[in-house]
């Protein structure tokens, strides 16, 4: 069974991020790019599947520009197989990345399409839902847990959720999305970067995808949040009471 | 055997027989003795003879006076050491010292203002207190000056009034150099603690020496620049105190030691005079350029009151190996190729043995071993700073292809992102917690030459047997290595075996007895290990010259022989 994972290039989530003066969003030259730990996870996820002999195959896909080959890279060095770049403009909406990751199943016809919940820089939580409702496939998003039943071709998938954890069993294929608790990263080792540097990467265009980049979402502008403001340090009870009452209005 | 008991009568008789206190107050002085002594003598390789005693843990040396005034016994001359590491001469307060009075807390109230004047108990205990844990003053008084001014005016107060008194910054130190022996006056800097100018093009900071390090790094991230010394304690260290020590710390290898960034010092003697060296020049050859006695000087030749330093920009590109070697000649060769092949982008270059790794993965909670495939010998840790990271990325990929062909490198990890990487740091910046953690540590910071650095720490292993963990680690990059030996709890047969065996060791191959930690009190009377009696004699004279009065951090840096 081929794994297909979606991978995104993002701002390195340590790095503190900063508006561009426009206004029309976030600061990304010069700055530090590396792989969206969702998709991290996502990888390390399938990994262990072909690990475990659940999966044949570990197939690494991004969309943007060429700077996502870097990032394709490392998600070789990590232990995938082989990777599929489609050369796209940087910004890309979730329903576009959909489109295109339905059209790249359909080439390669994976059983399972992991991904990460949400990408770091937008925090969309989109793509996932809206890949599996265009393939028409059954989804276990926010996955703490992923056991597959190859004979059966099934997925038991625990989700997070907001009273805890709910179980799911899922027909293959489907769409998994990782989240945090799933599992810890593997880190990239020597013998395995050496090694994938003769993996491939193959290189796709919009036109052989045949899919449509006009998105209906514009950004308008991007700001930062605004400036918290020093807290006071009153000096007496009654001052407290004064100021709740009469600047707070809370009392 | 006579020998022992004859030296042991010398030390009791000068005990007896030391000069009364100058005060009138005196009436007479009693003496408490350790019940049990051993000496063992030894001499260095330059010849100087010392005696060496070793007190048994709960004992200590005492002495007392009877106050007229308050009409009970008062400890003057108390040097209790709370741990173990004991093999050295008994320190005994300065006769020649006078004790604070109620007039002096009167001045201090006067300049400073209550706030600043600290006499609270439990303040004092802290402050009192070393890092480690194993120094611990007697001081009753703590001062907080605000500005140069009113640190020149208490100074030029103590100086006259001859009380003896310790700069204190972040109290991070290891040598037990930051904290009274006695009941000298802490002057502790956490008030300077604002920035005072920085110029965006040239990259100079100009602050006060109050500054914590962590809060300038993280000043100048918010403008693009770095400070160009970086160490584990930068959290509660503050730059005079990083200056006064000459820290070195995990970047010296590719920014340079403090003597080459720090462009100015604004400096108070301890006469109160304020020697205003605050250039932010580059190159100035006017003169003789006297900010380098005050770096590394450790507070006994002048408090550093402001700081005027030469910050690195914030290059984009920073890419971390982990890496795993079989032996050491492995980690020197590898240390080689890596000046070579990485060149100008090498930023870091650290090395630790498997005991270290062990210990960071058994005591220190969220650290994951890199490399869990097995256990090696050695692992280095590898950085590179650079402005392009393509470039940097393909060069450090090819310096780390050439080494696993060349068998150099067993296995390693490289770092996908800054994640990754603080957690490699942290392998590597936690082995000190570890260490506490693991109980006991007798620390030793040498400078040896690259081939001959873990020699040492096997025939450490040795010698010491299944008695307690050495464990070796460092900066390879700049020949410093961490020798640490860890036991159950202090034990002076352990402390025996290797006092003064690693002095006499690293002075044979003309090393450092003290990379970057200085010397404190700990290694006070060792200077000679690594420096000849002609130069300890000049800097005694500078010391003179200084601080006639000897006020500025007594009984540390040089022997205290030559002070008085």
């Amino acid at each position: 069974m081929k794994i297909m994972v979606a991978i995104k290039r993002v701002v390195d989530y340590a790095v503190k991020i900063r508006i561009k003066s426009d206004k029309t969003g976030v600061e990304t030259a010069n700055v530090k790019m590396s792989m969206n730990p969702f998709c991290e996870i996502a990888l390390e996820v399938a990994l262990r599947m072909k690990e475990s002999g659940v999966a044949s195959e570990v197939i690494a896909v991004s969309m943007g520009p060429s700077q996502c080959v870097d990032t394709l890279r490392t998600g070789l060095a990590m232990g995938a197989d082989r990777a599929i770049h489609v050369d796209a403009p940087s910004t890309l909406y979730p329903l576009t990345v959909a489109k295109l990751l339905k059209a790249l199943v359909q080439v390669e016809k994976p059983g399972l399409l992991i991904l990460g919940k949400q990408a770091i820089d937008d925090d969309c939580n989109q793509t996932g839902q809206m890949v599996a409702g265009l393939l028409n496939w059954p989804q276990g998003t926010f996955a703490s847990k992923v056991v597959v039943d190859k004979e059966k071709k099934a997925a038991t998938v625990d989700r997070e959720v907001d009273g805890g954890l709910e179980t799911l069993c899922l027909d293959l294929p489907a769409v998994i999305t990782t989240d945090l608790r799933l599992n810890q990263p593997r880190y990239a080792t020597l013998p395995n970067i050496m090694k994938a540097k003769s993996k491939p990467i193959k290189k796709m265009s919009l036109a052989e995808l045949n899919v449509d980049l006009r998105s209906d979402l514009e950004v308008v502008q991007v700001t930062a949040p605004p400036v918290r403001k020093a807290g006071v340090i009153l000096s007496s009870v009654d001052e407290l009471v004064d100021k709740l009452k009469n600047e707070a209005h809370v009392i | 055997m006579e020998n022992h008991k004859a030296a042991a009568a010398a030390v009791a008789y000068r005990l007896l027989n030391q000069t009364k206190h100058k005060s009138n107050k005196i009436l007479h002085q009693r003496r408490l003795i350790p019940n049990s002594t051993q000496l063992n003598p030894s001499s260095s390789t330059s010849g100087f003879t010392q005696h060496y005693t070793s007190v048994p843990l709960n004992q200590f040396v005492a002495s007392y006076r009877w106050d007229l005034r308050k009409s009970s016994l008062i400890r003057t001359s108390i040097h209790h050491r709370k741990f173990g590491s004991l093999a050295s001469t008994i320190v005994q307060r300065n006769p020649n010292f006078s004790t604070i009075n109620h007039d002096d807390l009167i001045y201090f109230d006067k300049i400073l203002g209550a706030k600043k004047v600290i006499q609270d108990p439990e303040e004092l205990q802290t402050a009192n207190t070393d890092w480690m844990h194993k120094y611990k003053g007697s001081s009753k008084l703590m001062l907080q000056p605000e500005n140069t001014t009113e640190l020149s005016q208490i100074l030029e107060y103590c100086n006259s009034r001859r009380l003896a008194v310790v700069p204190q910054g972040g109290n991070t130190g290891l040598v037990g150099g930051s904290v009274p022996v006695f009941d000298e006056i802490i002057i502790n800097t956490r008030r300077m603690n604002s920035v005072i100018s920085f110029d965006q093009v040239s990259g100079v900071l100009v602050c006060e020496a109050g500054c914590i390090l962590e809060n300038l790094i993280s000043f100048l991230d918010k403008k693009g620049f770095i400070m160009p010394l970086d160490l584990g304690a930068k959290g509660s260290c503050q730059i005079g105190g990083n200056i006064s020590t000459n820290a070195g710390g995990l970047r010296l290898v590719r920014y340079g030691s403090l003597h080459g960034t720090v462009l100015g010092l604004e400096v108070v003697l301890a006469n109160g005079s304020v020697i205003d060296m605050l250039g932010t020049l580059r190159k100035d050859n006017t003169g003789y350029d006297l900010k380098h006695l005050f770096i590394g000087s450790e507070g006994s030749l002048g408090i550093i009151t402001k700081v005027s330093i030469l910050t690195p920009p914030k290059l984009s590109s920073v890419n971390i190996a982990f890496l795993a070697c079989e032996d050491y000649i492995s980690c020197q060769k590898l240390l080689f190729q890596a000046k070579r092949r990485l060149g100008e982008i090498l930023s870091a270059f650290e090395f630790l043995d498997s005991q270290a790794m062990n210990l960071v993965l058994h005591h220190l909670d969220g650290v994951r071993n890199p490399l869990p495939s097995s256990i090696y010998n050695f692992y280095v840790l590898i950085e590179t700073t650079g402005s392009n990271e393509s470039n940097d990325k393909a060069t450090l990929e090819a310096f780390l292809l050439h080494a696993m062909e060349n068998g150099l490198v067993s296995d390693g990890a490289l770092a996908q992102d800054f994640s990754q990487a603080s957690s490699f740091w942290h392998i590597r910046e936690g082995i000190p917690e570890a260490l506490q953690k693991a109980g006991a540590v007798y620390k030793y910071d040498l400078s040896l030459p690259v081939e001959k650095m873990y020699d040492l720490v096997e025939e450490m292993r040795t010698r010491l047997g299944a008695a307690a963990n050495v464990v070796g680690y460092g900066h390879l990059g700049d020949s410093n290595l961490h020798l640490n030996v860890s036991a159950r709890q202090y034990d002076d047969a352990i402390l025996a075996q290797i006092e003064p065996f690693v002095y006499e060791w690293t002075s044979r191959h003309r090393g450092s007895i003290s990379a970057e930690h200085g010397l404190g009190l700990m290694k006070a009377e060792k200077i000679y290990y690594s420096k000849s009696s002609e130069t300890v004699q000049l800097m005694a004279s500078v010391k003179k010259l200084l601080d006639p009065n000897g006020i500025l951090n007594p009984y540390k840096v040089i022997p205290s022989s030559l002070v008085s």
